[in-house]
């Protein structure tokens, strides 16, 4: 008797955290600026809260109804390898139909490479990568 | 790694047949003996003792399930600031990966892990266009992915 009510109390909070993660996803695409920054709340808080829902409704079949419920891991399995192709689509394609970023002060690196690339001179290229690596070296010092 | 798991189960059949019983316990007992003589006999394999990878992967995995749990309180912390005062913005991030699955892996983890996204690859598979939530902290940023995830899928891959 005792250890379903530690099993139940465990699942409950499972449950709760993840129902937590999905309200603060939801008030991300409502409050967040733009669309890049509401994808990043969307796709991911969400991943985690499902996850965390699927995880209490596995124990609570397992514990409760003694019943090892496979499919259920399958489904966060399957939620982890489609979110983040879903969320990369999403911004890519946001960014090449020209939405802009919230923010002035943002840098933004891509919009470089997009130039370069468009002008097909691949030298160019490379002195960008250069320098990007030798950025990146320079922060590290 | 191929040749050794096939070795593996050629050996856990092998002792099936031995025992002469034909249950699916005697097979895992004979995948155990198996694995222990494939351990001993590590040395003449060209490639390393493949639990060894299996092991790595497990840890890759742990790693992942801490970053993601660490970043998904920074991104409520994000949404649930009265003042939005974080500046988005893309940043490149030059990878040292080379295979195709290594990249996506690694792309598919950034992109799980709230606060990065990764927008697009360049052409040659050398640079990530990362995403950011908040850029302040985009070296921070780099150094962890250079120090957790880049790290893990290389002793995955290592042979």
């Amino acid at each position: 008797m005792k250890m379903i009510e530690i099993a139940k109390l465990i699942i409950v909070a499972f449950i709760l955290i993840g129902a937590f993660f999905h309200l603060i996803a939801a008030l991300g695409v409502i409050r967040l600026p733009d669309v890049y920054t509401r994808n990043h709340a969307a796709s991911k808080a969400a991943t985690l809260g499902v996850l965390c829902i699927l995880l209490g409704t596995f124990l609570y079949f397992y514990f409760i109804h003694d019943h090892f419920n496979s499919r259920v891991l399958l489904g966060i399995l399957f939620m982890f390898l489609t979110a983040p192709v879903a969320g990369h689509l999403l911004g890519r394609a946001a960014y090449h139909s020209g939405v802009k970023m919230w923010g002035q002060n943002g840098p933004d690196d891509y919009k470089e490479y997009i130039e370069i690339k468009k002008s097909e001179k691949y030298q160019e290229y490379e002195a960008y990568r250069k320098k990007i690596e030798e950025n990146i070296k320079a922060e590290s010092k | 790694m191929a040749k050794q798991v096939l070795l593996n189960v050629f050996l856990g059949f092998m002792w099936m047949f031995l025992t002469t019983t034909y249950e699916p316990v005697a097979f895992v007992k004979g995948y155990i003996f198996g694995l222990l003589i494939i351990f001993v006999f590590r040395k003449f394999f060209d490639s390393r003792f493949y639990l060894y990878r299996v092991f790595s992967f497990i840890k890759l995995a742990l790693i992942f399930i801490k970053e993601l749990i660490m970043a998904n309180i920074a991104v409520v912390k994000v949404v649930l600031k009265p003042k939005m005062d974080m500046t988005p913005g893309i940043f490149a991030y030059p990878t040292s990966l080379e295979k195709d699955w290594e990249i996506t892996t690694l792309a598919n983890l950034i992109t799980l892990t709230p606060g990065t996204m990764v927008i697009d690859i360049s052409e040659d598979k050398k640079i990530l266009f990362v995403h950011a939530i908040d850029i302040k902290d985009a070296k921070a940023e780099i150094d962890g992915i250079k120090e957790s995830f880049e790290k893990a899928i290389m002793e995955v891959s290592r042979t």
